[in-house]
């Protein structure tokens, strides 16, 4: 009885556990739902989507929300996770036939090579703050968009090529395109799995709800809270960023990677700005540090529009308009302050009209 | 607590909304099925075709262009559906924003809606996540208007109502030759579009063969395209009397506005995708004048199906002139409804068997339709259909001698 | 000789970039928020114009008036609706907001005005400048849109150093707190700064339009972004470094196509974009500005 009252005194381990809680159970449900066959095509094909941008949605707001670094570039490491993952997937084809395990391995590749590429990218990069900052994340993911853009990936008996135009790819015969340009990668074999995108969420749950949780994770708090008071008191500020952007960058990998390898064909132009935005937008809606905030918000807010389809030619608009509204009834101090006294306000009305209905007896 | 149980809550919505898509949309798919075959009475029960293409966003154009067309047909079968044994069809499209992630969930909403014959999509990334999916679900695919290689390649399943990218830069090269054999050649194309780039490839290719003289190549990206004046200096710069443009005429315009304020008027050769520059509102046709293209549809034809179906769609679009887009994705209609009747199956037959019995017809069958007499199919998909070469002559296109 | 040329050309897309970059950065000056909106209200503001002169028959002078008074009234609508509310809060909600208005008036521009590309007629009726027998062609809309980018930067600054309301302005800006303090009415100037910022844009959208002639639901968006870009490399905030930052930017992108590659000239400007950052992180003429506890 104590250890129960303990547990749910304890602030952080409750909410830890609220958050897995609900992850499991939506993975539960969902998979067992499946199993029943009571799903249509369409919610299916939704479950991995959904898991990775749940997976990018944590993942950014441990930079943006908790650490108080605004990126507009995560589709950028998603990408590069991607196509990593595409590429050793293929490569590894005849290597290991095991499905499961190759994706493990492409996700793994995707997700450390992203994250090296968040520590060459980080170290020059995190000097910056704020909406600069922001910019040069936007800049990287327009970078990263474009060079995919050109490159050619291509594998044949002589070994694997890569150039950055279609002449200079002269494969052997039998050999195979695995990335051809802006056409993107083709005939993927699809690996990824529902049950293997609800192991990256824990995994990543895992990963950035002991990090916040941790001594650093507090030392990363006061850093965005006061930066210099921090620094003054001894915090490797510049150090702490950097992991952060590196564990951000590396979790976005392996989200990037089960999504490439959840389809049959990926095209560089995925991975644009308006992805990374999208991203941005679970975060906030979810609630900035809320950890289980991004997971719901990214979850809504993938179904939002394709439950709207019936809607045809107003869907996007009506979208956006949920959006702003959201946003509003959210973060507006006096919208919020008016809903509120919303329940107080009808309690007194009723309240009222029955003290006059009973005057009139 | 209370920020957490509004979360908890919200959740459980979402599980409902799941679940209510599941569960209103798995019997449907069923009840296609069982109502056709209570359907009884004679009536022939109607076979669904699905559409998917960017309905909104910035290539919606596009998309809109080939869902009006295919509605056009849908409606002319289904009222003369009595001639050809009473099959009718119904038919959806959905958005896919021109992305092939949103390309298959919305390839999955048809399936749900009981879809039987996948008529998309409208461009190259949705449809090639989309094919390996059909593939997958034995489910007939004819493209209006993806035109890489890699879709009709996916599987033989699928199948393509437009010319493939290489065969069509190809024969640009081809005609080229032919017309223009001195000619200093610039090339400008988008290098970050698989249409624009697959085109290009196919025309070095052939260009390098024949021995034409290319002096200028250069290209833009999907974010740089704003400011196409630098690329049209280059090819003014580099002397090149004859620019090929493989893109759409979208951006064509921003070319042929430039170069003629700039004086530098050489010879501008589009390909399909320029059909529809003399209908962009606003534009001055007389930029156009001159301009050559390769187009398999032609508005001012004055065969009567032309004139019907530019009438009808005007009727239905306000006023717009329908480009290839419309026409591909109306002769895709007709092509699949032919090859239905020929076949003779109906709503009631299975998907795969459906698919089945097309593949047998397509591989077969001789097709006459808005984008061409004649068309056939080869086992991989590929139609083989000729190109017209036209030339702007007073804002009308003129066969090329 | 043909470096003239790719010159002329970089700053006639500069030029043009450096115009809405100067909405973006007044409106961020002020409000201290990223208006994601502001390429969209460039569309809105070209659509009108095309409108206007197309629809209704009117001369271009007066599509443009128009044009302008539409989109001021849009911009205060919008703040007023979607950000006034939101005052006070971190400014990535209202940027969250300012996407979704995004997202809306594409959506609303394409039901009304459908998403077939339209070309719009330049307004500037100026023969085409050509010197060296031909070798060299400054277009009327260059002149123009140059002119009108360095008399609008002029009067910004002018507006903001001199005015009363241009003064009520940058006290908002430096301190909204205190400003409110003595008295200066907050809301009002920070809607007075949207109706500018929207104005302006509706003469970048009729510019824009005019160099670069197709008009869709989505024109505004990556010149959007572009000038977004050209105002955080002049310095946000600054008016003098977003009109220098989208001549830079233009000439960067032009001469990156021309001598470069045109396939990586995206990642080359950007590329030189992070590099001056990491050199001047304020940007070209931005304040540095130090924090203190």
């Amino acid at each position: 009885m104590t250890a129960m009252k303990k547990f749910w005194n304890n602030k952080t381990l409750r909410s830890n556990t609220i958050t897995y809680a609900v992850v499991i159970l939506g993975f539960v449900i969902m998979q067992t739902l499946s199993s029943m066959g009571m799903l249509g095509s369409a919610v299916k094909g939704y479950l991995v989507p959904i898991c990775v941008y749940i997976v990018l949605a944590v993942s950014l707001n441990l930079l943006v929300g908790v650490c108080g670094e605004l990126s507009l570039g995560h589709a950028g490491f998603m990408g590069i996770g991607a196509f990593t993952g595409i590429v050793i997937a293929a490569v590894t084809a005849q290597l290991i036939p095991e499905g499961t395990v190759r994706l493990i391995v492409a996700m793994a590749a995707g997700g450390i090579l992203a994250g090296a590429v968040g520590f060459l990218v980080g170290i020059p990069v995190l000097r910056l703050r704020g909406d600069y900052l922001a910019i040069v994340t936007l800049a990287f993911g327009e970078i990263m968009k474009n060079l995919i853009n050109n490159m050619y990936v291509g594998i044949d008996e002589a070994g694997f090529h890569m150039v950055i135009s279609t002449e200079q790819m002269k494969l052997l015969p039998g050999g195979t395109m695995i990335i051809s340009g802006p056409l993107g990668a083709t005939s993927i074999q699809k690996l990824a799995t529902f049950p293997m995108g609800f192991a990256l969420i824990l995994v990543t749950l895992f990963v950035v709800l002991n990090l916040i949780h941790s001594k650093e994770g507090r030392a990363i708090k006061a850093v965005r809270d006061n930066r210099i008071a921090a620094e003054s008191v001894g915090i490797p500020v510049t150090a702490f960023r950097l992991k952060a952007f590196v564990v951000s960058a590396f979790l976005a990998g392996m989200a990037g990677a089960l999504f490439g390898l959840n389809f049959s064909s990926l095209t560089a132009s995925k991975f644009n700005f308006n992805t990374s935005i999208n991203i941005l937008v679970f975060v906030v809606l979810g609630g900035m540090g809320n950890i289980l905030g991004s997971v719901i918000s990214a979850t809504v807010l993938y179904v939002l529009p394709e439950a709207m389809r019936s809607l045809q030619d107003y869907r996007m608009i009506l979208y956006a308009v949920v959006l702003i509204v959201v946003m509003l009834c959210t973060w507006s101090p006096k919208i919020k302050n008016a809903i509120r006294a919303m329940p107080v306000l009808l309690r007194e009305r009723f309240r009222g009209r029955r003290k006059e209905a009973g005057s009139h007896e | 607590m209370k920020k957490i149980l509004a979360m908890v809550m919200a959740l459980l919505m979402v599980m409902g909304m799941l679940a209510g898509c599941a569960s209103g949309d798995a019997p449907e798919t069923t009840a296609g099925t069982d109502s056709a075959n209570t359907g009884g009475d004679g009536a022939v029960t109607p076979i669904k075709i699905g559409l998917t293409g960017p309905l909104t966003g910035s290539n919606a154009a596009y998309g809109l262009a080939v869902k009006a067309g295919m509605e056009i047909a849908v409606e002319e079968i289904n009222a003369n559906a009595a001639q050809n044994g009473g099959l009718t069809l119904e038919f959806r499209a959905e958005d896919d924003e021109a992305d092939g992630e949103k390309g298959v969930s919305a390839y999955n909403s048809l399936k749900d809606w009981g879809m039987q014959i996948f008529a998309g999509a409208v461009t190259t990334s949705p449809s090639l996540t989309i094919a390996a999916e059909t593939l997958n679900d034995q489910m007939f695919m004819l493209t209006p208007s993806a035109s890489a290689v890699e879709i009709p390649a996916t599987g033989s399943n699928v199948f393509q109502m437009c010319f493939t990218d290489p065969n069509q830069g190809a024969s640009a090269a081809e005609v080229i030759s032919k017309q223009w054999p001195d000619a200093a050649i610039g090339v400008i194309y988008d290098s970050s579009n698989p249409y624009s780039a697959g085109i290009y490839n196919g025309f070095a290719e052939k260009a390098e063969e024949l021995g034409l003289n290319i002096v200028c190549e250069t290209s833009f990206t999907e974010d740089s395209k704003s400011d196409l004046s630098t690329q049209v200096t280059q090819c003014q710069d580099a002397g090149a009397d004859l620019v090929f443009l493989p893109f759409y005429y979208t951006e064509a315009s921003q070319v042929l506005t430039y170069a003629n304020t700039i004086g530098y008027a050489p010879t501008f050769f589009g390909c399909d995708g320029m059909d529809g520059i003399l209908t962009v509102e606003g534009f001055d046709t007389q930029l156009a004048e001159g301009l050559a293209l390769m187009t398999p549809f032609d508005a001012n034809a004055s065969d009567e199906a032309t004139a019907s179906f530019v009438a009808k769609f005007q009727e239905k679009m306000d006023g717009l002139v329908p480009n290839q887009f419309a026409a591909d994705g109306y002769d895709v209609i007709y092509a699949i409804y032919d090859a239905c009747v020929a076949a003779g199956v109906d709503g009631n037959t299975s998907t795969a068997d459906i698919c089945a019995a097309l593949m047998e017809q397509f591989a077969s069958m001789t097709f006459d339709g808005l984008t061409g007499k004649g068309m056939t199919w080869d086992e991989t998909g590929m139609i083989s259909k000729s190109p017209a070469a036209v030339v702007i002559k007073d804002g009308v296109y003129v066969p090329m001698s | 000789m043909k470096i003239l040329q790719y010159l002329v050309n970089g700053i006639s897309i500069g030029s043009v970039y450096a115009i809405i970059a100067l909405g973006y950065t007044m409106v961020y000056g002020i409000a201290k928020m990223l208006n994601f909106a502001h390429g969209d209200i460039i569309m809105v503001g070209a659509y009108i114009s095309f409108s206007v002169t197309n629809y209704l028959g009117l001369p271009a002078i007066l599509s443009v008036i128009i044009s302008m008074a539409v989109c001021t009234a849009l911009g205060v609508v919008i703040e007023g609706l979607a950000y006034r509310p939101l005052r006070g809060t971190p400014s990535l909600a209202v940027l969250i907001t300012a996407i979704g208005v995004s997202y809306f008036l594409q959506n609303a521009a394409q039901l009304i005005w459908s998403s077939s590309p339209k070309n719009f007629t330049s307004i500037v009726n100026l023969a085409p400048l050509t010197l060296f027998g031909g070798q060299l062609v400054i277009t009327g809309e260059v002149l123009t849109t140059v002119l009108v980018s360095i008399l609008v930067m002029v009067g910004l600054m002018l507006f903001t150093g001199k005015t009363r309301t241009g003064k009520a302005m940058r006290a908002v800006s430096e301190d909204r707190d205190a400003a409110q303090l003595m008295g200066i009415p907050v809301n009002r100037t920070i809607s007075i700064t949207f109706a500018i910022g929207s104005a302006l844009a509706a003469v970048a959208g009729v510019l824009l339009c005019s160099t670069v002639p197709t008009l869709q639901p989505t024109t505004g968006a990556m010149p959007g972004i572009r000038a977004f870009t050209a105002a955080v490399f002049g310095g946000i905030g600054s008016i003098p470094g977003a009109m220098l930052g989208g001549i830079l930017l233009g000439l960067i992108e032009t001469f990156s196509k021309a001598y470069i590659s045109p396939q990586f000239s995206d990642a080359i400007v950007f590329s030189v974009l992070i590099i001056i950052l990491l050199v001047k992180p304020a940007g070209l003429l931005g304040k540095q500005i130090q924090e203190k506890v």
